[in-house]
């Protein structure tokens, strides 16, 4: 049965070519990962009228000289053997920080003051990272205000990353979004410590 | 302030640049227009860029929607089409691994559709879901 199977495959595989000589194809190989909670996505992959899902992690499909395409098993450490090199240069993954501010000041709480040794340090380790920073407030007082104190904060911000970090000005992006973007919904004209804050976003 | 103004002025991205260059290793190259230049950390990555890794060398290029991709050595890999909306973060991305090694990492675009993303090899076509994936694809025959 499996030698019927075989030849039936065989068949296929010469019907699909050029009629005077078989299907050549260069060997492919495809595998998903998981991702930082050990969950892996999924990819599909098609080849001439052949399909496979490959949605669990180190899921594997091989594309064959002949053209077919077959689900394979493999391992991390398969993985890892070819592919090693690849992945080293893959770049850090883009991600976030937040700071927080005294009521309606530009200066940092006393915990931001330590997170921000932090976030340095973090940065430092990022190759020629591009960085926004936003800055926000909470909804005491009018949008001039706000404005004016949320671009204050985002400047500040900016200011100690490029001199700590010593980047050129146009790799750091700064602006202020007064109090239009509240990390904590709340009505007007009420102090609220986490909408006082910078978002940095590095990639 | 003057300065300022004439910074940010320089930092308004071309429509075609679509991601950067973080990481290059050994020797890599990018062909563009014809002419084939090496490439360094920091610099621009356009639509319809072909990046090309020696024996020794790999990249690690981000792209403007967090997308995130490395090529190994001996690696052929052409950018077809880019397109990204910051704020809706509807989006296109179709590139070919024409040889050699690529690790894709999905960004913004595919979390916001499933079907903006598609990576081709010589032999297939690959529809991305998310969000981590390694393809290897032999020297043609």
């Amino acid at each position: 049965m499996r030698c019927a199977v075989a030849v039936l495959a065989l068949a296929l595989g010469a019907c699909a070519a050029e009629p005077p000589k078989r299907e050549q194809v260069a060997r492919e190989w495809m595998v998903v990962l998981p991702g930082p909670d050990g969950k892996a996505g999924s990819i599909v992959v098609s080849r001439a009228g052949q399909e496979q899902v490959l949605d669990r992690p180190f899921a594997s499909a091989r594309v064959q000289t002949d053209g077919t395409l077959k689900p394979v098993p493999t391992t991390r450490d398969a993985v890892h053997a070819t592919f090693a090199t690849t992945l080293e240069a893959m770049p850090p993954k883009p991600t976030s920080f937040q700071l927080y501010f005294l009521e309606g000041k530009d200066e940092f709480t006393a915990e931001s003051k330590r997170e921000i040794e932090r976030i340095l340090d973090e940065l430092k380790r990022r190759p020629a990272p591009d960085i926004v920073v936003i800055g926000h407030s909470d909804t005491v007082g009018g949008d001039t205000v706000n404005d004016r104190l949320s671009l204050q904060r985002a400047e500040r911000v900016k200011e100690i990353l490029s001199k700590i970090l010593n980047l050129p000005a146009e790799r750091v992006q700064s602006a202020g979004r007064g109090k239009r973007e509240l990390l904590v919904p709340t009505a007007d004209n009420i102090s609220e410590p986490k909408n006082r804050r910078v978002e940095i976003s590095v990639r | 302030m003057a300065v300022a103004l004439l910074v940010s002025g320089t930092t308004v991205a071309l429509a075609n640049e679509v991601g950067q260059i973080k990481v290059v290793k050994g020797g890599v190259a990018v062909e563009r227009e014809g002419t084939r230049t090496p490439v360094t950390v920091v610099m621009k990555v356009r639509l319809a860029d072909t990046l090309v890794t020696g024996a020794d060398g790999s990249v690690g290029i981000t792209f403007t929607d967090n997308s995130l991709m490395s090529a190994g050595p001996n690696s052929v890999l052409a950018l077809n089409k880019y397109r990204f909306d910051s704020t809706t973060h509807a989006g296109e991305f179709d590139a070919t691994l024409r040889k050699g090694t690529l690790g894709v990492i999905s960004g913004k675009m595919v979390k916001q559709s499933p079907d903006a993303m598609k990576i081709r090899t010589p032999a297939s076509i690959m529809g991305v879901r998310g969000t981590e994936f390694v393809i290897q694809v032999d020297e043609a025959l």
